[in-house]
Order: structure tokens, then sequence, then C-alpha cells
């Protein structure tokens, strides 16, 4: 399965839908999707991964890489994902300390710091 | 005696073949299904971690992956080519930033594999490196007659 993309503006928040497997494989497709956004003045993004099947390390460090990116113009990144394999990866690594991770879009769309 | 060996060109996009392999094997074996997703998350950080090392280095033979069912327990060793003189030392090829960030990537995936499996045991020489990772399995019911 490859990975699917898809973004949407909400006020000054940026939701980027992901769906499919993020590995070594596809996580440089992810990689370009947000740099690419924050290229463009997106800085506040919202990172879907209810659709993601499968989530190894190259993708965290795919997302540790976009967080460095919009934290650099004082910008966020929040994840939302409730599933709990993918969860459990955040939590090994000790990302859940790193990442704000919210069960639904529109709680990440709402949230501030 | 590996019960399935499978050997890839080292190239990201056999990985994901790799999982599903090695997922399909341990279920036969026995790994109780709870456990699978660690399986394929575990096999998939050894197999990127060895494909990383192969590309870096400029080694062109393939990553071996072994699937050893045993009485009572299932391995799985993922092999690889790269020679390593010292302990965190890497192999020719890998410069600059790259090797930072190539680096940071791969103790990552480490630090996932040891935060998954508990027992594993990571060696590394001048012929290459290998991880090998063993789940308990449990033994199919018994038919009755």
């Amino acid at each position: 399965m490859d990975l699917s993309l898809s973004t949407e503006t909400v006020g000054d928040r940026t939701i980027v839908r992901v769906g499919g497997e993020i590995d070594v494989y596809t996580a440089p497709k992810l990689r370009e999707q947000l740099v690419e956004l924050v290229n463009d003045g997106s800085f506040h993004l919202v990172v879907d991964m209810e659709g993601v099947d499968f989530l190894d390390s190259t993708g965290l460090g795919v997302l540790v890489g976009g967080l460095k990116r919009v934290r650099a113009h004082e910008g966020s990144l929040r994840l939302v994902c409730n599933q709990e394999r993918i969860l459990k990866i955040f939590r090994i690594t000790g990302l859940t300390k790193v990442f704000p991770i919210h069960t639904s879009v529109e709680e990440a769309v709402a949230a501030t710091d | 005696m590996a019960t399935v060996e499978l050997r890839f060109s080292a190239l990201p996009e056999h990985v994901r073949t790799a999982r599903l392999v090695a997922a399909a094997v341990a279920r036969r074996a026995g790994v109780d299904e709870a456990v699978l997703d660690e399986v394929r998350l575990a096999v998939g950080e050894a197999c990127t971690r060895a494909v990383g090392l192969h590309q870096s280095g400029g080694i062109t033979s393939p990553v071996q992956v072994l699937l050893i069912e045993e009485e009572k327990q299932f391995s799985i060793e993922v092999g690889d080519e790269a020679p390593r003189s010292a302990p965190g030392d890497r192999a020719p090829g890998a410069q600059g930033d790259d090797h930072d960030v190539e680096t940071e990537e791969d103790e990552m995936g480490l630090a996932v594999i040891s935060g998954l499996v508990d027992d594993v045991e990571v060696t590394a020489g001048e012929h290459g490196g290998q991880i090998r990772m063993t789940w308990p399995t449990t033994p199919p019911a018994a038919v009755l007659p």
C-alpha cells in the first residue's frame, strides 16, 4: 500500500491527512509535503494520522523534522491519532512528550498552547 | 535451520515485502496475534537499518532475513554486510550532515526495536552486522479425536 496525502486549510491551520503506510520508502513523500507547506508559509500544521496503517522510525523522523521546521517560524505541529498501535511507537520513543496528540481534528484545530 | 530465508536488494521499496513475509511466517509459527504488529514493526526497523547501511556504504550485496521457527520460539535474524571496525563506526561513503541524520535515524530504529522486543541481540563486526529478535510461540491447540 502506498501513502496518500491531502491538505485542507481551516483558519490559520493546515490539516494534512495521511493514509496508508509511512516507512522508509514512503516517508520522503511526507517529508516533501511538510517542507513544501512550510516553504509556502503554513506554520501551524495538524497531521491527521487516523488513516495510517503503519508507522516506523523513518516516519517519526519526518514528523520530528516537520516540527523543527515549523518551530523555526514559531509555528506548531499537532497530531491526531487514536490508534493504539501507532500511539505505542510515540510512547516507546518518548515522543508523546514532544508532540501534542489529539483525539480529533476539531480538537487539534481548536487547541492553543 | 531457517524456516524461510529472504534476500532482497538493499532498496527501501523491498522493506515492506520483508515485513509482510515476516508477519505471515510469524503467524504460522504461532506467535500471538497481539504481538504480530510488533514483529512487523521490529523487522521493518531492522531491515530499514540494513538497507541504510548498505546504501551509505555502497554495498551491492542483498540484505538477508532469516525467519526461524523453533520449539516454543520464533526468531528473526536480519543481517547486513556493512563492515564496522569499532562500535558506532560507519561504513565508508557516509559523510557530512547526512552522516549525522542517518546516524540519528539508525539510533531511533534501534531504540524502537529495543523498546518493542524483550529478547534482542545486536552484533557487528568487520564482515557486517546482525540483529536477532526472538518471540515466544504458543503451540497450536491439540486436535480432538
